[in-house]
């Protein structure tokens, strides 16, 4: 069994919900990233996923962008990626980390040096956002043999005809997208994300955690009364553009940065 | 040579082809049916748009299949578009080099100004019989979105075209023939604040309302089925210019020559003609301020397999696969990436492709201004600076064809503004 698939049934067993922050890697730097995934663990985190910055996220709306943005002015690229993990491993062997961006940098190096780092950094997962199910085969026929979880989106645009593909090729958990858009928008209609949440439970055992547009407790709260768990991103990236602004890297500051976690750690444990 | 061998030289690292191209009649009947081209092409786009990329397949396979639908497309390019559009020798051009002919496949006298029109007339048909209301594209020199803010001011359609800012800047005329035919300019600062990033925006308004709108990709890039589309559309040029070979010369060109940014217009000329193993075919990129410079927009020539937009393709990344800025004199021309076929017929060694700089491309611009009476388009003008030359190797009972792609009155500012005049 995978340490996601591990620490998920553990965080489900004990009737809790699953807390996901995403954070961009080199965002402000290297080494605050890796105190900023530390962070995240004592604030709650029981999974975090960390994004591989790139030029062109068209999948990304204004926040993440510019996070992505100020993380390749730090000459952020995959080594350094691979570098936070393998640091954070240092010291923590169970939160697991899920890579999370596009595909054009692992074209670059080449998928089979891209699973081979990321799983020796200590990685557990990997989710491309540009990468169907369809494209994906060569590329999970590298992971699975290194117990590396593949994690695919099902959005309210996926039609029946994917799902099934989508849930054969998925592990660790599937990662519902609850709108139309792009990351940072705002959550519409919750009574339909339930709905498709239920139809997809009737398909998998996976694990199904909600993401795109959790800003605050109550939009966490909404769905994670529906699903597994939450994915919180854009609200936090914000918050993280601060530390670049400010110049300030101490610990108060970055644990002022991830305060939105703890607090919702807090309303989903309550 | 078999299709496979075809597909395994230049193979992405880490990749394996899944699919090869030729499932139909021979090796040119590409792409297969996920939209492969030899291991290029194909889908790779967010979960959220994949419904909307599928549902376009099957409608575009069905009505592609309909007479009526072709009998429409082609009433409007000879009634509104004004086709075909003349074989013209340029007879002084041809004479400066002493050697082969140059014929200009004038897309230049098309309505709007450019090929550009052929592709947006096309999937205007399929927006109008899917039903959506609103229209949004990418636009780089401008020629673009004035064909398709001239689709939607036909069909009463909403229009949103998104503009890198710099873009705005160097084509204002354009941005202003746009909102008078009542589209929306949207200008895009993100990125490098050019085509590439117009693309990465019309993608993510694409997905937040893919409900209610129909996404006009400008060239063969973007993911299956819009590489296949768009090219079907605009080989409208190369079937016209391969009859009019025949009918004027008695036989085929020797040579065709084309400028390649995303690659439409040039993919229209060479399509038909693929067949014809005796036509020699060049593309011919923008060089910038000369390959060498790493100051380019040359994929083909200087960069390496990778995904960009929806699509496998050469593109220019640097070691962390992180995308580079381009550089041209011409904004049409101005993009990382390049059309998945352009990328495959390259691999199997059927089509060459060769840049030009901003310096020769500007030469040949005024060239043709003073021989022929005609402006070209600065993007045009790289295909014609490379026929140039090349016509001087060759003999003169030889002739070449050169899409001339569009008309210059839209790059005027810019090369003003290179000479030192304001206009
Ligand atoms: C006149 C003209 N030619 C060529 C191009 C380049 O596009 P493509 O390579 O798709 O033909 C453009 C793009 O704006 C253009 O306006």
């Amino acid at each position: 069994m995978s340490r996601l698939t591990a620490c998920i049934d553990a965080v489900k067993a004990a009737n809790r919900k699953v807390l996901i922050p995403y954070l961009v890697a080199g965002d402000p730097d290297a080494d605050t990233t890796v105190a900023l995934m530390h962070q995240l663990v004592s604030d709650g985190a029981d999974v975090i996923e960390l994004g591989m910055p790139f030029s062109d996220p068209s999948s990304d709306g204004a926040i993440i962008q510019l996070g992505a943005e100020r993380a390749l002015r730090q000459g952020t690229g995959l080594h350094t990626v691979f570098g936070i993990v393998s640091s954070f491993r240092k010291t923590n062997h169970t939160t697991p980390i899920v890579l999370m961006g596009y595909l054009n940098p692992l074209e670059a190096i080449g998928y089979d040096s891209f699973v081979t780092q990321a799983a020796d950094a200590g990685a557990d997962g990997i989710l491309i956002v540009d990468l169907p199910v369809s494209e994906a085969q060569s590329l999970l026929a590298l992971t699975r043999p290194r117990n590396l979880d593949m994690i695919f989106l099902v959005a309210p645009t996926t039609t029946e005809s994917r799902l099934d593909a989508i849930c054969e090729n998925s592990s660790g958990y599937i990662y519902y997208v609850s709108l139309k858009g792009v990351t940072g928008a705002a959550i519409i209609d919750t009574g339909e994300i339930s709905e498709r949440v239920s139809a997809l439970r009737q398909r998998t055992m996976l694990p199904i955690v909600v993401g795109f547009g959790i800003k605050d407790t109550a939009s966490a709260n909404a769905m994670a009364a529906i699903s597994d768990g939450v994915i919180v991103g854009s609200a936090l990236v914000q918050k993280i553009g601060e530390l670049t602004d400010s110049g300030k890297r101490d610990g108060a500051a970055i644990a002022g940065s991830t305060a939105l976690i703890k607090q919702i750690r807090q309303s989903l444990d309550a | 040579m078999s299709a496979l061998e075809t597909v395994v030289p230049g193979a992405a690292p880490g990749t394996v082809p899944d699919t090869i191209a030729s499932t139909g009649q021979d090796q040119f009947s590409g792409p297969d049916v996920h939209g492969h081209f030899g291991q290029y092409g194909g889908v790779f786009v967010g979960e959220t748009l994949m419904a909307a990329v599928e549902e376009l397949d099957r409608v575009y396979r069905k009505l592609s299949k309909e007479p009526s639908f072709w009998q429409a497309f082609d009433h409007d390019m000879k009634h509104y578009v004004g086709r075909p559009s003349p074989l013209y020798y340029a007879e002084r051009l041809s004479k400066q080099f002493g050697g082969a002919k140059i014929v200009l496949k004038r897309e230049d006298l098309n309505h709007t100004g450019a090929h550009k029109i052929n592709n947006t007339i096309g999937q205007a048909l399929l927006a109008k019989y899917m039903g959506k209301p609103r229209i949004i594209a990418e636009t780089g020199a401008g020629q673009h979105g004035v064909a398709s803010a001239t689709v939607a001011a036909r069909l009463g359609l909403e229009c949103h075209v998104y503009m890198g800012a710099e873009d705005v800047q160097r084509q204002s005329a354009n941005v202003y023939r746009m909102k008078l035919m009542g589209a929306n300019v949207i200008p895009v600062t993100s990125g490098s604040r050019t085509l590439k990033d117009a693309l990465n925006e019309a993608l993510r308004d694409w997905a937040t309302n893919v409900d209610n709108t129909y996404y006009i990709i400008g060239t063969v890039a973007g993911p299956h089925p819009y590489p296949m589309l768009v090219r079907d559309f605009q080989a409208i040029i190369g079937r016209e210019a391969r009859a009019q070979s025949l009918q004027e010369y008695g036989r085929l060109p020797d040579a065709l020559v084309a400028c390649v940014g995303g690659g439409s217009n040039a993919i229209g000329l060479f399509h038909p003609f693929l067949r014809d193993s005796d036509v020699a075919i060049y593309g011919v990129e923008a060089g910038g301020d000369g390959v060498e410079t790493g100051r380019h927009a040359a994929p083909l020539s200087a960069g390496k397999p990778g995904v960009l937009h929806g699509n496998r393709t050469y593109v220019m990344s640097d070691a962390n696969g992180q995308i580079m800025e381009t550089h041209s004199v011409s904004a049409g021309l101005d993009y990382p990436g390049v059309g998945p076929e352009h990328a495959w017929l390259k691999d199997i060694g059927r089509a060459n492709y060769v840049s030009v700089t901003d310096t020769e491309a500007l030469d040949a611009f005024r060239m043709l201004c003073r021989l022929e009476g005609i402006i070209p388009a600065l993007e045009s003008a790289h295909g014609l600076a490379y026929a140039c030359k090349l016509a001087a190797t060759m003999r003169p009972d030889q002739f070449i064809v050169v899409n001339l792609s569009g008309r210059g009155d839209k790059d005027i500012h810019t090369v003003a503004k290179i000479d030192g005049i304001t206009v």
